[in-house]
């Protein structure tokens, strides 16, 4: 099977024609220099994203807070990942890099706080 | 009259970088004044990762990045006043601002000009339709999303490709919008190709390049877009009219640096970045002023604001200590060929020791060209780009020893 990607390594954004079977890739056309041939790789076989978002906070001196998965996290999770946190509201204080929801949806990452809020 | 040595209007990436480095170089009497109840900016609701890696060597979020900043602003003591909005500015270097404790006025001895940037309003765009609730500029949308928990509308159509409006496109959908386009009126987005890949792509929402919003239909509240092909020059084709339903427009049609106050100032402009002309210790026209971040040109990345900032900073220290001399001994630095403007614009041939960071953009995409450098029309030195476009600012630096000859010109040029 082949598939069409673009590159995003530079402003380039070639056109990378990927050659995959049973999920793994077998050849890469397209790309004009070895950081294109690694991005299919790693797009093709393990797609993965940092996932941002933010919460509401009760007695915070910020109504939401915002935060993210401390690492990438497998895109196939993402959709599962916001509707857990649809229903997840935040005590204050909330210190930066705290740990709101640990090993979120079985990805082995925790999401984190990227903002403090102090309790008023 | 209150006196201060140095004033710093806006608290945003660009205020923070130039008050920390200023206090580091040994102005102790100073102040930022940001009207917003908080430092940090716009990178407050940018919640968004992909900050810092020039900077930090990480990726960062946009609070993540101005937490570092306001930290340091903190440990040096740096005093700040919020919820303060600069009125005016003479070219006196008097600064009148309002606060919950009315009017007050500052003269300064020197002052740093670091106020952002703004969004193109609907009114700049020529869009026909009535002034129904649902549109919003994509900035205004993130906030209300980000900050206030709001989610202004479920069906939405987004004009303009830039950045925020492609954050936006995957932000909205991941808390349950449906984004059923994005149209460009250019033939190429000038977003990030990573922001097309991962906040369109991702999600499969289509990107329409050539296509304008023609009418916005609804009258109390938005009810649809008509989005129609456009040719060469930008206008609509006849016929090529497609309707989608939606209740929320958002629009993401470029930034403009916020120069009211340096209008009042008299400030030199320039009308290609509508920012200040700058010299290359980031000084104004007015002696003392200074100028950095987006107020000074729209950057892409913050990374370079800060940077930029800090220079800003350090010469307004310079200058604030005495050891900025007046000078008249300028070379202008000039864009040549594809290169659209050059930031500075002239370079001070008498005091300046330091190498000069030069920044600019293209105004079309160039393939395997390069950047070269033209001191009294002499190449001096060709920096190959395997692409340019105008979406990516370029940055150059010009060895003071090239200018040891005290040239009277000096072009960049973009082929």
């Amino acid at each position: 099977m082949f598939k069409q990607l673009t590159c995003i390594n530079c402003p380039l954004g070639c056109s990378l024609e990927v050659l995959i079977e049973q999920g793994k890739v077998c050849s890469v056309k397209g790309n004009t220099c070895p950081r294109g041939k690694a991005y299919a790789y790693s797009e093709i076989e393990h797609p993965a994203r940092i996932v941002t978002t933010s919460l509401p906070v009760v007695d915070g001196d910020w109504r939401m807070v915002s935060c993210k998965t401390k690492a990438p996290i497998p895109k196939e999770k993402i959709g599962e990942i916001m509707e857990l946190l649809q229903d997840v509201i935040v005590q204050a204080p909330i210190q930066i890099g705290e740990i709101l929801v640990e090993n979120i949806a079985n990805t082995n990452v925790d999401l984190v706080a990227t903002r403090e809020v102090h309790k008023i | 009259m209150e006196h201060k040595q140095l004033l710093i209007i806006g608290g945003g990436p660009a205020g923070l970088a130039a008050a920390i480095e200023a206090k580091k170089n040994g102005v102790d009497d100073l102040l930022i004044l940001e009207r917003d109840a908080c430092l940090g900016g716009i990178l407050n609701q940018c919640i968004h990762n992909g900050f810092g890696l020039h900077t930090f060597h990480e990726e960062l979020t946009g609070p993540e990045y101005a937490k570092r900043y306001i930290d340091q602003v903190n440990e040096h003591s740096i005093p700040y006043r919020l919820n303060t909005m600069v009125l005016s500015i003479d070219d006196q270097k008097n600064v009148r601002f309002i606060s919950e404790q009315g009017i007050e006025v500052i003269q300064a001895q020197a002052i740093i000009l670091a106020m952002g940037c703004r969004e193109r309003p609907r009114g700049a765009l020529n869009i026909p339709g009535f002034r129904g609730a649902g549109i919003y500029s994509a900035g205004t949308a993130q906030k209300l999303v980000n900050l206030d928990g709001f989610l202004p509308g479920k069906d939405v159509v987004i004009l303009g490709s830039g950045d925020i409006g492609l954050i936006m496109a995957r932000r909205m959908t991941l808390e349950g919008a449906k984004v059923h386009a994005v149209a460009e009126i250019m033939p190429y987005s000038s977003g990030l190709k990573r922001n097309i890949v991962q906040c369109l792509e991702d999600y499969h929402i289509p990107l329409f390049l050539e296509h304008t919003i023609v009418k916005i239909l609804g009258k109390d509240r938005v009810e649809g877009v008509v989005l129609a092909k456009v040719d060469q020059d930008r206008k609509p084709i006849l016929g090529t009219e497609k309707e989608y339903a939606c209740d929320t427009i958002l629009f993401s049609c470029g930034l403009i640096p916020e120069n009211e106050l340096s209008a009042q100032a008299k400030l030199e402009m320039d009308p290609i970045t509508k920012g200040a002309i700058v010299s290359d210790s980031l000084q104004t026209s007015v002696d003392g002023i200074f100028a950095c971040g987006n107020v000074l040109h729209v950057h892409d990345l913050v990374d370079f604001v800060s940077q930029e900032a800090s220079l800003a900073g350090k010469k307004a220290a310079e200058y604030v200590l005495g050891d900025l001399k007046k000078s008249q001994d300028f070379v202008s630095i000039e864009p040549k060929g594809k290169t659209r403007y050059v930031i500075p614009s002239k370079i001070d041939l008498k005091n300046g020791k330091e190498d000069v960071v030069v920044r600019f953009r293209v105004g079309s995409v160039i393939q395997d060209g390069a950047i070269q450098v033209y001191i009294d029309g002499k190449k001096i030195v060709r920096f190959p780009r395997r692409i340019m476009a105008p979406g990516e600012m370029e940055t150059i630096t010009l060895k003071r020893e090239w200018l040891s000859s005290n040239p009277s010109s000096i072009w960049i040029e973009s082929e």
